[in-house]
């Protein structure tokens, strides 16, 4: 089954018409992705990388049927782009944009708030359900179909573990990059629920990392409420407390937000935990034969 | 952003909040004259550091007349402050603050920040003010109070209200009080603050109440749409090596370790950090040259991991998604034909275009040491220094 796209799920790209936009489209439609329209005010009319564009996301909706889409805007822009796609009840919105001011997010986590409405990132590498669609930045040729369903915090180190995985022989289900924002659309358990009904889903990879208490309230509901085996890694270790790790998200506050907190919460709830970001693969193997 | 106390507090003034009556002391020649205006005693002096705990390092002390006052802000000024949040290298204070004294009758907490778990704002009040919030937290969490504030209506009196009573505040000071915690929270929102923090909050034997000390920290990502604030930036509190980062795009902490370490995304490189140590070394730094980065940037970011001189090996290690192997080789090699470079470097590429990566580095004159895997490459790198 896979969660969240697969391979009829039609895709809006906002900001097509930028660099990384279109760069990006690009990268969609030889994955294979059903790119269907593409938003840049003003260029309504004209076609990007062969898809129609629009100067709006309703008039997009209305004339292509879209039922997801990806952001590619500036982040001063952002917010406004997904609560244009919100407010056209755009079910799927992923937002790779980086660098949106925390209180814009706020605002836009009150809208959609109760709405039937799944948005991931922002500042994230966006959602892959390898061989059926590739909504995001990741590269695609590093994934297998399989039945490894990943959320992490991380870009490229969830790349890295996906690697790991592949290397192995083991596929993914569905992979996703909620982001390193302090404020995400959707959290660890807010895909763990959907994982949890997705029967091609067999096992998870958790990738977590220093910052908030998002890999806390993944533990408990792990242990009160997910019956799948979870093999986590958080990253950070090693991050002295109150510097910004790159990301905006991933700081150590006042003493709290570490890395051990977060490895011991797991632990507690039987997460598996590499302590390695190496051994990452490695774990997920030998949990799943052990397990499956 | 961080800025410093009397930033804060003046910040604090230009929205009703009222603060000590202080001066700054930016060049110790004004020291005499800045004194002699000064006709009330004792006085506080304050060192002004981006950093907590300046009184247990001697930073902040109390000066019961003139001379005292004199010699103590010359004491205080040019010292290497030594704090818990400071490290043991310490930091060298600029600039003091020297602040009319009160006799206090009652020191409250009152701070605002993000509550990521509840995605809003949280007011943060207690009535045992005077400690760090932490420390509260954990010996007297009953003593804390929480007003959540749902961004949808904002801050309403009833929310003020609710903490000043149950702050236990006094008649007379509530209405103030009231106004306050509003004008607080409107300066949050309106400046993106990430924290807007009075501790104390102190009310003075005169009953009056005052901000004795306070700290704002802003939200990066909204600073540029506040020039105001991004004027307030002191560049003498950051490392020379993290602001040479800073323009160009590289983010860029310094640690203590050998390993100088470059990686493409903030998880990969934090990852790489835990693998230098599991290997047995420590990092040199975090450096995240980021999804997006061109050989240019690649170049920057080796000269500067290379400035430091605590490395004594380099490891990169490069995941080509948005960033292909290709160029990342590039610049790799472009900088170290350009700079002399007496330290090993070891270099794990993988992703997008490695093959051609992994040739440009194979056939350049220069010496890498090529590992295939993460493992292997914190094993090479720690293998090296030893």
């Amino acid at each position: 089954m896979s969660i969240l796209i697969n391979e009829e799920t039609r895709v809006l790209v906002q900001g097509i018409t930028g660099k990384e936009g279109a760069f990006h489209t690009n990268q969609m439609l030889l994955y294979g992705t059903k790119i269907v329209a593409g938003v840049t005010p003003g260029k309504g009319g004209s076609k990007a990388e062969g898809i129609p564009v629009f100067n709006t996301v309703s008039k997009a909706v209305e004339e292509t049927g879209a039922n997801a889409s990806i952001i590619f805007v500036p982040p001063s822009v952002a917010a406004d782009a997904i609560l244009e796609a919100a407010d056209e009840n755009i079910k799927v919105i992923v937002c790779i944009s980086e660098g949106i001011p925390t209180f814009d997010m706020i605002y836009v986590m009150k809208y959609i708030e109760g709405k039937d409405i799944r948005l991931i990132g922002p500042n994230c590498p966006g959602i892959i359900s390898p061989d059926k669609c590739k909504l995001g930045i990741m590269p695609g040729h590093i994934h297998k179909k399989g039945n490894i369903g990943i959320i992490s915090r991380s870009g490229t180190l969830t790349y890295e573990v996906v690697y790991q995985l592949t290397e192995r022989g083991i596929g993914q289900s569905t992979c996703i990059g909620i982001g390193g924002d302090p404020i995400i659309g959707s959290n660890f358990v807010d895909c763990l629920k959907l994982f949890k009904e997705d029967s091609e889903t067999l096992a998870i990879c958790l990738i977590g990392e220093i910052g908030g208490t998002t890999e806390e309230d993944a533990a408990k509901y792990i242990k009160e409420d997910f019956p799948k085996p979870v093999i986590g890694y958080i990253a950070g270790m090693t991050a002295p407390p109150g510097r910004r790790m790159g990301h905006a998200g991933a700081i150590i506050a006042g003493g709290r937000g570490t890395a051990k907190e977060k490895v011991n919460a797991l632990k507690a709830s039987g997460v598996f935990i590499s302590e390695s970001p190496a051994l990452v693969g490695k774990l997920v193997e030998d949990v799943i034969k052990k397990r499956i | 952003m961080k800025i410093h106390e009397y930033q804060a507090k003046k910040l604090l003034n230009k929205w009703g909040i009222p603060t000590p009556q202080g001066h700054v002391i930016e060049d110790i020649s004004d020291v005499h004259g800045v004194m002699n205006n000064i006709d009330k005693f004792p006085v506080v002096v304050k060192a002004q550091i981006h950093a907590g705990g300046r009184g247990k390092g001697g930073g902040v002390r109390l000066a019961k007349d003139r001379n005292e006052a004199l010699e103590i802000t010359k004491d205080i000024f040019g010292m290497k402050l030594v704090t818990p949040q400071t490290g043991p290298e310490g930091r060298r204070v600029k600039k003091v603050l020297i602040e009319e004294g009160f006799d206090i009758k009652k020191e409250l907490y009152l701070g605002i920040t993000i509550d990521r778990a509840m995605l809003s704002p949280v007011i943060i009040a207690s009535e045992a003010g005077g400690v760090e919030i932490e420390e509260l937290a954990d010996k007297y969490p009953e003593k804390i109070l929480r007003e959540i504030i749902d961004p949808a209506i904002g801050i309403r009196a009833f929310h003020a209200r609710r903490l000043t009573f149950n702050l236990n505040i006094e008649k007379e000071l509530i209405k103030e009080t009231v106004s306050l915690i509003i004008n607080l929270y409107h300066l949050f929102e309106e400046s993106d603050c990430s924290l807007a923090e009075i501790n104390p909050l102190v009310i003075t034997k005169e009953n009056k109440i005052l901000a004795l000390d306070a700290k704002i920290d802003f939200d990066d990502n909204a600073l540029y749409r506040h020039q105001e604030i991004r004027d307030l930036r002191d560049l003498n509190e950051e490392k020379p090596l993290e602001i040479e980062a800073s323009k160009y795009g590289l983010n860029y902490i310094k640690l203590d370790g050998k390993v100088g370490c470059m990686v493409n995304g903030a998880g990969l490189a934090m990852a790489t950090m835990d693998l230098i140590k599991l290997a047995g070394t420590e990092p040199a730094n975090f450096l995240d040259v980021g999804g997006g980065a061109s050989a240019e940037m690649v170049e920057q970011a080796f000269q500067i991991l290379l400035s430091d001189k605590n490395v004594e090996a380099v490891l990169i290690n490069i995941f080509g998604g948005i960033l292909r192997c290709d160029l990342l080789a590039e610049g790799v090699v472009k900088a170290i034909s350009k700079i002399d470079v007496n330290v090993p470097v070891v270099v794990r590429l993988e992703g997008t275009n490695v093959e051609k990566g992994r040739d440009i580095l194979n056939h350049s004159s220069l010496n890498f040491i090529v590992a295939k895997t993460m493992q292997d490459a914190a094993n090479k790198v720690a293998a090296v220094i030893k």
